[in-house]
């Protein structure tokens, strides 16, 4: 496994494998985002499962994390090779004549978006596993000593997307993260060598989906910055 | 017609080269891009400088030797032609033509727009082939019926004229699609199934030691292939690859 | 000296397996010490380095192009003939053979015919074992499709990229043989003279096109497999690249060059649209079977299409002149090449050619659209009286067939063939021509070889389609690699042959003398200049049609043109750099003394036959009133020139041909 690694074809499989792993994570997250909006029950039920069973912090989160360095590491590994791949440059390139905007620029909206995983972790995450595993507070309520006031998941969730700053940065990274989506999802499919007469409604679904996940993400955001206003 | 020419000069593989400017006049539209380049190659003999240096010799499409980067695109703007089959008819009275040499590392220039595509050659070396001696025995051609849509699909892919256009116009400079129509054509027949994990392995590995970037399926080469040689190829060559290595 | 074809004895259909059966071996270990180089690597060339390297001898290759793959033999479009009988339309080894020989116009050597007909079907099973995939029918089994001058479907084919696909299997041949390094390759190498030793072809000089260095290789035997000389046209369907060099070195050093003047004008190219025309592209015979050829059948209306004011189409059934279907009722649009260029030629001298130059006629797809799409609907249940309907089937089952041609066509000429009929006018295409050899494939130098076109080849006077491929396939995988052997036999203790000797200085001393010249030579004309110029002589004088005087005038012309380009060429930048200008002038250098031979063997060659039309040599009476006159009584032979100095003194020698197993008949396709 490890000889695969080192050819270029062996390299763009594990990057097709461990984007469909990230497409996967993302739908899950979206999902339970989702729910947010219907019932902030519900959203605290799943999140305080999500962040407290066994099997998902140990078991997938580390996956999970491996898996978003891995794509990242290798994809701009492989871009540092592709610029090599061509020391001397055209003067006159036009490579939109041939190739939509979205395939040319993976590296860029997957720089932004791991800018914006950047954040998402400063907001989210790294509190999240400091509050958890360095304070050692497993219950996941706004306050240990007053469970009457319930989870926290929510109520924190809600306060971040206050910041209108913020929202503008989740939306811009969204729109770009659906760029991305809309290459890499299908382009993961070909990676993995599948191309043949169901290709063309496979599309259909890759494109459908990766517009529709960051619009569900944006929506969300949305939401819960208006309903804040609101009040 | 009257147009602007910039076209790379460069003396030999070690020399810095650059974009030199030549105005020219008198194109006709029916004269194809090359016999536009002979007029220029005529003037600049006459005024007692040395011509510009590009590969070509068929001048029907088939040879796979011309090879231009002609205004930003391999084999100009026009599809499914190679620069010699390119006519005049294409641009426009004062246009300006940029004309570059295929670009990658994989493909060093030689002299001006001609480079050095021993590298296809030497990927083939590893592996571009069936293991067959040429005894006259062999078993009679109609001995294996191979289903129609096979041997179509296994001629589409032997089509390729490696003229390198796939690299050239690839933002990554990646043979993929050079690579995965030889690997298909013999995948596709029975006769060439025998040997295709070896195959495969080897031309991939001579490939990436050739220095060709990787894939990242953009889709430009097939968009500026003169034979309109087909991404399903690299699918094909993507699987046979992982097949072949879980063999081992 | 004497010229021995060295045919065996016995019955005709025994002569090769008996010699084969008699011929001497070179044992496995001895082959590892033998050296063989081949030069060429097209059909002929490629596929001889690569069974040679498979039987063990060391192969050096040689090509000008920057990759074997991307030698002319790539261009072949239709397809290639073979003696397979799949269609069980009654044919064989013998009527392939007998078709070749006729079609050839009695002015090729039996034996070999009958050779080239036998190991045809082995080139089809050797073809599809590596993997080149030729076109096939629904059950899964070889598809056949007939092509001009025969009666039997015998041509497999690879849509129209037949001769790429049997290239790219021959460079795939060579690649496993490289890959293993019983190849060595020289690419973008040229051939620039044969090294004698002891009156053996024992090496070659050559010039590295990128560094532009002289080299010397030795071998113990020598292969030329480069092709031919329809360059000396100027215009032609042959790559830019194609030329004579090799084999006018090789004729220089003693072997003879055959009939040179047999050229093949193929009928059906794209009509030179201008001055600017660097070369010509042929629409593949193929298009044959479906276009109907046609001129106006009324000056006027020929006038009238050349100055724009009228189209094609407006010209009404009955004012259309389908000259072939009138002067040869029973093979119509099918007559061989030779007979479909000579007419198509006359039509215009005559003064009905169409397009601005006057020099093309039409080819027309209407009613094949129209009978196909009739078939189609009613295949379909369609309405079989709806024209709109009719047109449209009509015009998919031509685009399966032709599709390819039909865009190329369009992306050349800007016009579409669906809608308006194509423009075609003969081209020079092919040369059955070449260095003389004999049963062995060896010429009158020892130890060197030709294959393929570059050799005066099995088609005699006059070639025809889909048999070039077979010929360059049989000569380098089944017949060279037996017959070297024999000769390669005695070499077994020679051991390697050495390049410091004082044949070697001598040969590369002469090639650098050559270079040095034209570089130096500071004149004022470009290459082109001299060779459009040649183009333009053997086209007018040399061309489609002969006649005395016009061959004498054109051996004067040349030699004149000759000492201009001598003394008026320029050739710009140095000798040691990529200078495609030198290399050019070199290869014009041997088309100027060729193209002078080429007149000489016309002028000698009293008599019409194949590509070779002499004007004071028809028949003046009789149903074929107007038609090529051959003259068996004296000249059933090959001519064989031998070098003496310059081309105006070589030595013409005969070689007889006998014809015992076929009736010489005059061709009629009336």
């Amino acid at each position: 496994m490890s000889g695969l690694l080192k050819s270029s074809i062996g390299r763009k499989v594990a990057m097709a494998l461990s984007g469909l792993f990230l497409v996967v994570f993302l739908t899950q997250h979206f999902i339970i985002n989702l729910s947010s909006v219907l019932s902030p029950e519900i959203f605290n039920t799943w999140s305080h499962f999500m962040g407290t069973n066994g099997l998902v912090q140990v078991g997938l989160q580390p996956v999970l994390i491996f898996g978003v360095i891995f794509h990242f590491v290798m994809g701009i590994r492989l871009e540092l090779q592709n610029r090599s791949a061509r020391p001397v440059k055209y003067a006159n390139y036009k490579g939109s004549a041939a190739a939509n905007w979205m395939s040319r620029n993976m590296i860029y909206t997957g720089l932004v978006i791991l800018a914006f995983l950047a954040l998402h972790f400063y907001d989210f995450f790294i509190p999240e596993l400091t509050h958890k595993y360095v304070d050692g507070d497993m219950t996941g309520l706004l306050d240990p000593n007053n469970p009457a006031l319930g989870y926290k998941y929510f109520t924190e969730t809600v306060h971040k997307f206050e910041d209108p700053l913020r929202v503008g940065f989740y939306i811009v990274s969204f729109i770009l993260l659906m760029l991305h989506l809309l290459h890499g999802f299908q382009s993961s499919m070909q990676s993995i060598g599948f191309n043949n007469k169901y290709s063309k409604a496979l599309r259909v679904v890759t494109k459908t989906w990766a517009i529709l996940i960051p619009i569900g993400f944006i929506f969300i955001a949305l939401y819960h910055h208006f309903n804040q206003l609101a009040h | 017609m009257k147009l602007t020419l910039e076209i790379w000069r460069q003396k030999n593989a070690q020399a810095k080269g650059q974009m030199v400017t030549y105005p020219i006049d008198g194109i006709d539209g029916d004269m194809s891009f090359l016999e536009m380049m002979d007029v220029l190659n005529n003037e600049l003999i006459n005024k007692g400088d040395e011509p510009v240096v590009f590969d070509h010799d068929c001048r029907e499409g088939i040879c796979g030797s011309c090879s231009m980067f002609i205004n930003g695109e391999a084999h100009g703007p026009d599809r499914l032609v190679t620069t010699c089959q390119l006519h005049m008819r294409k641009f426009k009275d004062g246009d300006t033509i940029t004309i570059e040499p295929w670009r990658a590392a994989g493909f060093p220039v030689i002299k001006d727009l001609m480079v050095d595509r021993s590298a296809f050659d030497r990927i083939q070396h590893a592996g571009g082939f069936i293991s067959i001696n040429t005894s006259g025995n062999t078993q009679d051609a109609n001995a294996i019926p191979i289903e129609k849509a096979d041997a179509d699909a296994a001629f589409d892919a032997a089509t390729c004229i490696g003229c390198g256009a796939c690299v050239a116009s690839c933002k990554n400079s990646s043979a993929m699609l050079f690579v995965s129509a030889k690997v298909s054509q013999f995948s596709l027949l029975p006769q060439g199934k025998v040997e295709a994990t070896d195959r495969v392995m080897n031309m991939v590995k001579q490939m990436d030691e050739e220095g060709f970037g990787n894939c990242t399926n953009t889709g430009a080469c097939e968009v500026e292939c003169p034979k309109g040689i087909s991404l399903e190829n690299i699918a094909r060559m993507n699987r046979e690859f992982m097949t072949a290595s879980m063999k081992g | 000296m004497a010229l021995d074809s060295k045919i065996p004895q016995g019955p005709l259909a025994d002569k090769w397996t008996n010699y084969k059966n008699e011929i001497n071996l070179v044992n496995p270990a001895n082959k590892r010490l033998i050296d063989v180089i081949v030069v060429g690597t097209g059909l002929a060339g490629g596929s001889a380095a690569a069974t040679l390297a498979e039987l063990g001898y060391n192969v050096k290759a040689f090509c000008f192009q920057d990759s074997p793959r991307r030698a002319h033999s790539i261009a072949a479009q239709g397809g290639i003939n073979a003696a397979k009988n799949y269609q069980g339309d009654g044919d064989s080894t013998y009527r392939l053979f007998y078709d070749t020989v006729k079609g050839g116009d009695y002015r090729s050597r039996e034996a070999n015919v009958y050779r080239l007909a036998e190991v045809s079907a082995n080139i089809i099973d050797q073809c599809v074992a590596q993997g080149v995939p030729f076109a096939r029918d629904y059950g899964g089994l070889l598809d056949n499709r007939s092509f001009g001058g025969v009666l039997v479907s015998r041509t497999f084919y690879a849509k129209g990229q037949t001769g790429q696909q049997l290239l790219l299997g021959a460079y795939s041949a060579m690649n496993r043989q490289i890959g293993r390094g019983k190849i060595k390759m020289y690419n973008r190498h040229e051939m620039l003279d044969v090294v004698k030793v002891d009156g053996k072809a024992r090496g070659i000089i050559t010039r590295n096109l990128v560094t532009g260095e002289i080299e010397r290789h030795s071998a113990h035997a020598v292969v030329l497999g480069t092709g031919g000389y329809g360059n000396v046209f100027y215009l032609s369907t042959n790559a830019m690249g194609s030329n004579v060099t090799a084999a006018w070195k090789a004729h220089k050093r003693g072997a003879h060059f055959a009939n040179p003047c047999y050229t093949q004008i193929h009928p059906t190219c794209i009509p030179v649209s201008g001055d600017h025309q660097s070369k010509l592209t042929l629409m593949s015979e193929s298009l044959r079977n479906d276009g109907r050829i046609w001129v106006p059948a009324k000056k006027e209306d020929s006038i009238a299409i050349r100055e724009g004011r009228l189209k094609p189409t407006e010209i009404k059934e009955d004012d259309r002149d389908y000259y072939l279907e009138r002067r040869y009722p029973a093979f119509g649009n099918l007559v061989p090449r030779d007979v479909a260029s000579r007419a198509a030629k006359e039509r215009c001298d005559a003064g009905f050619g169409v397009n601005k130059t006057g020099e093309a006629v039409y080819l027309d797809f209407a009613s094949a659209i129209q009978r196909y799409g009739k078939e189609q609907a009613y295949i379909q249940h369609l309405d079989a009286n709806d024209a709109a309907v009719v047109k449209k089937l009509g015009k998919e089952v031509v685009k399966n067939k032709y599709g390819n041609l039909f865009q190329m066509y369009e992306k050349i000429v800007d016009q579409n063939p669906y809608e308006t009929p194509m423009m075609i006018y003969p081209a020079v295409h092919y040369t059955m021509g070449g260095l003389w050899v004999d049963y062995n494939l060896q010429t009158s130098v020892e130890g060197l070889y030709a294959i393929g076109e570059a050799n005066f080849s099995d088609h005699g006077a006059n070639r025809l389609g889909a048999s070039a491929l077979m010929q360059g396939l049989a000569d380098g995988y089944f017949v060279l690699p037996y017959t070297i052997g024999d000769y390669l036999s005695n070499d077994i203790r020679t051991g390697p042959i050495s390049t410091d000797t004082k044949e070697f200085e001598e040969a590369e001393q002469n090639v650098r003398k050559q270079v040095d010249a034209l570089v130096n030579n500071n004149g004022s004309k470009a290459v082109d200049y001299f060779h459009k110029k040649l183009g333009k002589i053997m086209w007018n004088k040399c061309g489609m049609s002969r006649n005395t005087a016009d061959l004498e005038s054109a051996i004067e012309e040349i030699a004149t043109l000759r000492k201009d380009f001598y003394k008026d060429v320029r050739v710009p930048g140095t000798q040691n750099e990529f200078n495609e200008e030198l290399a050019k002038a070199l290869r014009v250098a041997d088309f100027l003394e060729l193209g002078e031979l080429f007149a000489k063997d016309a002028l000698t060659r009293n008599e019409s036959c194949g590509g070779h039309f002499r004007e004071e040599s028809i028949e003046l009476d009789g149903p074929q009133k107007g038609e090529a006159k051959r003259d068996d009584e004296n000249f059933t032979f090959v001519s064989a020139w031998e070098y003496k100095g310059e081309p105006k003194d070589a030595v013409l020698h005969k070689e007889g041909l006998e014809y015992k197993n076929i009736e010489l008949k005059q061709r009629s396709y009336k």
